[in-house]
């Protein structure tokens, strides 16, 4: 271990002198956090790149929350009447709702305004992808297994809510595609046996559209919501905490230890840095990529569509499932029970379902009840990550659809043959999903302990004196009498390529773009004798004891 | 684990101790080892160093000519849309903004990533999971304890007069503000979703019998003449007073209403009882169906003159005008509603498009109490 340059110590007494000595002791002495303070600067993180969807997500969302309280500046969520006179002459002249005139207003009167509404637009899109990555990315390595059934649960509610409040914030410019969207919601709640019509009465203040329902939609959008998310988001957080990252399997980890860097400040830098390239990448959308060009659209009127309607794209799979699911419509004792229920209140109900209940089947069926700290690669879990593969199969199916008259314009195919080939993918896919997905599990896992047994292709081939050509394999580790691996499988990607073998000095590493980077002659001594003593030190590791 | 945490060094080791030393101290005290630590540049001042140095700063120094140039361009670059034919340098101002906030944010995010990348140590710490391990025996049994006799201290188990008054009090706290707030929210359905605002009305239009006039969306009222063979039009209930959802005839959601004029030689196949909705009332040549789809409401718009098919964009419900409207394919299950038609002689001698009554079956989608 070597330390940093440091002087000496001479401090002797207890009494602060320097400026921010004092005022750590006027905090110390009120709510004395010597101890806490330290616990947390040195709580440690494990990297891996799958860990950033999360954090991308958690920084999406503050990133909307910061731009929507800029939007609430301008926005005017009323259904009065008025007769547009801005800037944009297109729709001069035209009477509109307010909450679309201020929509205008908000990307052509107000300097940066587009910027930021488009901003707000695309991180809502970002923050539902990268849930639903992040959520693959937990499901696939058995990250929800116990402990952590709870926080999987609290990220499904998450999700579900969000794909509520995305459908409320661009339902809020009252545009003609985002009414065409409500009204579409107002047929889906009157699908709702029994209490449908009543349902949507009370949501719509009376018969669609009415006038209160933008003004709803914005509290709701503005306030309700996005404090149950953030409620939701710091407990899934302070699980997070209390129960500590889950990390991949490695030398020297364990079950009962996390390992990586600390917060402070190391791990601090990172995380902040990568909000900001998250919040740049979301700018750089905004400004450059359009997004729900609403004065286009111009404003909801209840006689006209645009062909090419499409929500947002987490929505698109109910939409799909609603293109797709046949005209079955039950009428009993003079009640009907429309088709529509099924796909937009039945399916996303049991699609839900599934997946709040997976980590408790999962536990149920495999008998499985003790704690996982360590993850599962995908191939480990064969069972499993097929099922994912089927869900996603599933999604994908239904997702396309949503967008089949798009597809089926622009490849030229017919509508209906779009609409027949989705409900017949729906069902064939899936279970096409699984098995291949089964087999390549299986093939990854085969080839791991093939490499353990046999070891790395050198890609030497060797003649032997009888004649016969084999191929030169580099062992993994200590060989039995047959030439035989002995080192077992510990859940750790296995090296299959003699590049992935031996670690090189990062002393050694060749510095410089256009050129090496050179030392000065006495530096390069200095390195040298450096590196000299590093290479004799045997190599540290971290020795754990139980 | 914690029984490998070192004992806490004392004080006068402490002090003796260097500052990294007492931070890997600290660190240990609270189950917190660090396995391996090195400098990324272990001798100072090595070009390597100064480079790595050099291109975080860089990196700073772009954020922030970036966030100049931000304020720049916001104040600069003409903002104000412009009808096409004049200037467009309007055009850039987004795209400017954005990418020049875009520049400074990730050179900010990239430049800490390299900092720490770089620059700060490498480390590897290694931390105890306290949380790991299940409450010990001898704190479930004490907080159990806690629990049951707090319980019992209150009473609850005996006095069940209590525990059922007192459920009736928080069943009832429950309530009220439910009550309260659905109950504002509350609104009759009633037989709102069966009637449209082509019901006709005699104290409003006593000229044609109380029929409702058919119009345009600027209130021009229909006339035979305005259609050519094959082609279709949007057309309203002419009733400027308020329905009961507060709109007029116009700007009603259940009003739209597409009037086709079919081609010579085009006969529909009408449904029972409702032969006679078109214009004439034998042979029909002028049809009028609810626009709003019978799936889920949108307008089903698209007339395909060739195949005398509408098509509703949004789920690509498919109605078979030639067979009075009813759905070929796609999800929906209901023919559109068809509005009887009549004609009327105007003022100014034309023939004008009238409802003779109301839709028979309730417009737009399904729901429950519709037989």
């Amino acid at each position: 271990m070597t330390s940093t340059p440091t002087a000496p110590l001479t401090r002797r007494d207890t009494k602060p002198r320097t400026p921010q000595g004092k005022a750590a002791k006027w905090f110390d002495d009120r709510l004395v956090l010597a101890r806490p303070l330290r616990v947390q600067l040195n709580k440690v993180f494990p990297d891996h790149w799958s860990f950033m969807m999360g954090e991308i997500a958690l920084y999406s969302f503050i990133i909307l929350l910061l731009t929507g309280t800029y939007l609430t500046f301008f926005f005017d969520p009323s259904m009065a009447d008025v007769v547009y006179h801005g800037r944009y002459v297109p729709m001069q002249g035209v009477t509109m709702s307010r909450a679309y005139a201020s929509t205008l207003n908000i990307s052509f009167d107000v300097r940066g305004g587009l910027v930021i509404r488009q901003i707000h637009h695309w991180s809502a899109l970002m923050f539902l992808a990268a849930m639903l990555v992040h959520m693959f990315r937990v499901f696939f390595t058995g990250a929800f297994r116990k402990p952590r059934e709870l926080n999987w649960l609290i990220g499904l509610g998450i999700i579900g809510l969000s794909i509520i409040e995305g459908f409320a914030g661009y339902s809020l410019p009252d545009d003609l595609l985002s009414g065409t969207g409500l009204r579409i919601a107002d047929a889906i709640m009157l699908s709702i046996p029994i209490i449908g019509t009543w349902t949507s009465f009370l949501i719509f203040g009376g018969q669609f559209p009415g006038d209160v329902i933008i003004g709803r939609f914005y509290i709701a959008h503005v306030l309700l919501i996005p404090a149950i998310l953030a409620a939701l988001i710091g407990v899934h957080l302070a699980l997070l905490v209390r129960q500590k990252h889950t990390e991949f399997p490695s030398a020297g980890r364990t079950e009962k230890t996390v390992s990586g860097e600390r917060i402070f400040p190391t791990y601090a830098a990172k995380a902040g840095g990568f909000f900001f390239i998250v919040f740049g990448v979301t700018a750089a959308l905004g400004g450059l990529a359009q997004i729900n060009p609403v004065c286009l659209f111009g404003p909801y009127n209840p006689a006209q569509v645009s062909s090419g309607s499409q929500p947002d794209w987490y929505m698109m799979f109910l939409d799909g499932s609603t293109r797709l699911f046949p005209s079955w419509e039950i009428r009993l004792w003079g009640h009907t029970l429309p088709p529509l229920f099924w796909p937009t209140v039945v399916l996303p109900g049991i699609m839900f379902t599934l997946a709040a209940v997976y980590p408790f089947l999962e536990a149920k069926l495999t008998k499985d009840n003790a704690k996982h700290n360590l993850l599962q690669r995908p191939r480990d879990a064969p069972v499993r990550t097929s099922l994912g593969a089927m869900a996603i199969a599933f999604y994908l199916v239904l997702f396309l659809s949503g967008a089949n008259d798009l597809i089926a314009k622009n490849f030229d195919i017919s509508l209906n043959a779009m609409t027949w080939g989705g409900r017949i993918l729906l069902l064939v896919l899936p279970p096409l999903a699984y098995l291949v997905t089964y087999r390549v599990c299986l093939g990854l896992a085969r080839h791991d302990r093939e490499v353990l047994e046999h070891g790395v292709e050198t890609g030497i081939i060797k003649l032997l004196p009888n004649g016969e050509f084999i191929e030169v394999h580099q062992p993994l580790g200590p060989v039995d009498e047959h030439g035989h691996g002995t080192l077992a499988y510990a859940g750790t990607p296995v090296p299959k390529r003699m590049g992935q073998l031996g670690a090189m000095s990062p002393l050694r590493h060749v510095r410089g773009f256009f050129y090496p980077v050179k030392e000065k002659p006495e530096i390069q001594a200095l390195l040298d004798q450096l590196e000299a003593g590093e290479s004799e030190a045997e190599v540290e590791t971290p020795q754990l004891t139980d | 684990m914690s029984e490998r945490s070192e004992e806490t060094p004392t004080l006068d080791e402490l002090r003796e101790m260097t500052p990294e030393e007492q931070m890997i101290a600290g660190a240990a005290t609270d189950g917190v080892y660090v396995v391996h630590r090195r400098d990324r540049f272990p001798i100072p001042g090595t070009n390597a160093e100064k480079r790595a140095e050099r291109a975080v700063a860089l990196c700073f120094v772009i954020a922030a000519l970036a966030g100049v140039g931000f304020v720049v361009a916001f104040v600069a670059i003409p903002y104000q849309w412009h009808l096409p034919g004049t200037p467009q340098n309007f055009r850039f101002y987004t795209p400017a903004l954005g990418g020049l906030l875009a520049i400074m944010l990730i050179f900010m995010g990239v430049g800490l990533v390299l900092w720490a990348k770089l620059l700060m140590p490498e480390e590897e710490v290694v931390q105890d999971r306290h949380e790991h391990a299940a409450s010990s025996e001898e704190d479930i049994l004490m907080t159990e304890a806690t629990l049951s006799v707090g319980l019992a201290d209150t009473g609850l188990p005996r006095r069940s007069l209590i525990l059922r008054s007192l459920g009736l009090a928080g069943g009832a706290i429950a309530t009220v503000p439910l009550v309260a707030l659905v109950g504002g929210m509350l609104k009759k359905p009633g037989k709102q979703l069966f009637h449209t605002l082509y019901a006709p009305d005699a104290a409003t239009f006593p000229d044609t019998n109380g029929m409702v006039p058919l119009v345009y969306s600027d209130w021009r009222r229909v006339s035979p003449d305005d259609l050519l063979p094959g082609s279709i039009a949007t057309v309203f209930p002419g009733v400027r007073a308020l329905g009961p959802d507060g709109k007029d005839g116009v700007h009603s959601a259940s009003s739209p209403t597409l009037l086709i004029r079919l081609r010579p030689g085009q006969v529909v196949k009408p449904r029972k009882g409702q032969a006679d909705f078109g214009w004439p009332a034998e042979n029909p040549e002028f049809l009028a169906f609810s626009k709003i789809c019978t799936h889920a409401g949108c307008p089903a718009s698209l007339y395909e003159q060739q195949t005398t098919r509408l098509l509703c964009p949004c789920h690509q419900s498919q109605f078979e005008v030639l067979d009075d409207a009813k759905p070929v394919f796609g999800p929906a299950t209901r023919s559109l509603p068809k509005l009887p038609l009549g004609v009327d002689i105007g003022s100014d001698g034309r023939q004008y498009f009238h409802a003779r009554s109301d839709y028979k079956e309730a417009i737009g989608p399904a729901f429950w109490e519709r037989p």
